[in-house]
């Protein structure tokens, strides 16, 4: 019962915390830029909005319009549940976990992208195609930053994994993840959050046509994404599990922190790239991550 | 000792990567010559006591290959009046994987080398494969003549990294040589470039194939 009642709270304090993170974003942009900017707390409130306001449905849409937000909420807080926070570990821990982690994000982006199918609009269309595309070269980097985890560690779950290595692998493991966590939840260079041009933006079409609650519930998962990627990153990089409980929290806390504050300052400071050298970057994460890879490989041979 | 010399290898090897990636003429011309630059301070942590020779030819390498080829280069781009856009023949995403694959190759291959028992745990021998794998693929995947002068240059980098395994035993005289044939091969190349550009309005050596007296 304990035990149930643990994962609930767990549970309760990933959904309460992931919306505070992209009003930080906002408020260092804001910052940046010389703004005042909206509060803190602007997607809270944006949430409690948009649940109270109905939804309108296209003629053409299936019941996998809603279906499909829905189902990619709920992988995306089971992904949630199998992150180990720190000294507190995952909720939920078995061999392999890490990989349910890895096809739970592929399956909340095919819900998505299915839902945005749904609507039958051609730039939604547009914006699925070029989420998936992206999607194909991030997952390859993310995958291979597991495997690089995995070898050094000698282990496939997630709790004892993520054991960060030292020096150059450190370096290259941390670039090449900020780069997947930058394209996984479409911040600059590879995606403008803040574009509503049809032609330019991505995440964004996809949503475009979905309001009241499945617009909340999309909104939500997308701050939880960008939660978990900032404590997946700060955990495969900085060596927490060594430190006391409470000093190792406050560092896990303080990092996800300043990884956030850096991704606004990287939104402020660089310009979206063009198409066709979102490639060139994701293959450089992709080749970061290899080259961690090769380093936990060689390094656990000697 | 050992540590800073790969690092400093290492360093090296990824800059060999970002040479292949960017799409800039100028960013390439910096990225050789911090490569240069790189590559030219590794005597000075390879030998144990300080050698006024040993020194004399870093700090010779680093000044031609960080401030005077550089500077050569960009005279020419200015003077020539050349686009800054590189085109390529082998696309950017394919040719930094060749490099990266080129790269891992160099490393796994060189430990079938026989080497000295010194140079084995160096990256000197896979870095010095890999640059003149880079600079191979940047001669073959690159049109224009300037950014085929920087794949020359960077494959002279993985010549001058072989060179640095016979550090004891090449006289002064030799490596000065090399240094100074490299900088007038460029002056010269930069010369050529502007009457290449005068004559048929662009760089793309593609063109010149015929020769006609």
């Amino acid at each position: 019962m304990t035990a149930f009642l643990e994962i609930i709270l767990r549970l309760a304090v990933w959904l309460a915390l992931a919306p505070l993170l992209p009003g930080i974003l906002n408020k260092t942009k804001a910052w940046v830029a010389g703004r005042r900017g909206p509060p803190v707390l602007q997607l809270y409130y944006d949430l409690a909005r948009l649940w109270r306001k109905s939804v309108v449905l296209s003629t053409l849409a299936s019941p996998g319009f809603i279906a499909g937000p829905a189902v990619a909420w709920v992988a995306l807080a089971a992904a949630a549940l199998l992150v180990p926070l720190g000294p507190a570990g995952g909720a939920l821990s078995f061999k392999g976990d890490v990989l349910l982690l890895v096809y739970l994000l592929a399956a909340a982006r095919f819900c998505t992208a299915w839902a945005a199918l749904e609507a039958g609009s051609s730039f939604e269309g547009m914006g699925a195609a070029r989420e998936v595309s992206y999607a194909v070269l991030s997952e390859a980097a993310l995958i291979t930053a597991v495997l690089s985890l995995s070898v050094q560690s000698g282990s496939v779950t997630l709790g004892t994994m993520l054991t960060p290595p030292v020096g150059a692998g450190a370096a290259l493991l941390a670039a090449g993840l900020f780069a997947v966590l930058l394209a996984e939840n479409c911040r600059v260079p590879f995606d403008d959050p803040n574009t509503h041009l049809e032609l330019t933006m991505i995440h964004e079409a996809m949503a475009l046509d979905h309001s009241g609650p499945p617009l909340a519930v999309i909104l939500h998962g997308a701050s939880m994404k960008l939660l978990l990627f900032l404590v997946l990153l700060s955990e495969a990089v900085l060596p927490i599990r060594q430190l006391p409980a409470f000093t190792a929290s406050a560092a896990l806390a303080g990092t996800v922190l300043s990884v956030t504050v850096g991704v606004g300052l990287v939104e402020s400071l660089l310009a979206r790239f063009s198409f066709r050298r979102v490639p060139l970057l994701l293959t450089t994460a992709f080749l970061l991550c290899l080259f961690a890879l090769l380093l936990a490989w060689k390094g656990g041979a000697q | 000792m050992s540590s800073s010399v790969n690092l400093l290898i290492g360093l090296a090897m990824g800059l060999n990567l970002l040479a292949l990636g960017s799409s800039r003429m100028p960013s390439v011309i910096r990225i050789v010559a911090a490569q240069g630059v790189a590559l030219g301070l590794i005597p000075f942590f390879m030998e144990d006591r300080f050698g006024w020779l040993v020194a004399l030819v870093a700090a010779g390498t680093v000044a031609v290959k960080g401030l005077v080829i550089p500077n050569l280069l960009h005279r020419a781009m200015r003077t020539a009046k050349i686009d800054r856009e590189i085109e390529p023949s082998i696309g950017f995403v394919p040719s930094m994987l060749l490099g990266a694959g080129g790269t891992m190759a160099a490393v796994d291959g060189a430990q079938l080398l026989p080497l000295l028992s010194e140079h084995a745990g160096t990256l000197l021998v896979p870095g010095a494969l890999a640059s003149i794998f880079t600079g191979f693929i940047l001669l073959i995947g690159r049109v224009t003549a300037i950014s085929q002068v920087c794949g020359y240059l960077i494959l002279d980098n993985g010549i001058y990294l072989i060179g640095l395994l016979l550090i004891h035993s090449t006289p002064l005289l030799v490596e000065s040589g090399i240094l100074l044939d490299l900088t007038v091969a460029v002056f010269v190349i930069g010369i050529i470039m502007d009457r290449i550009q005068r004559a048929f309005d662009s760089l793309d050596t593609r063109k010149l194939t015929v020769l006609r007296e």
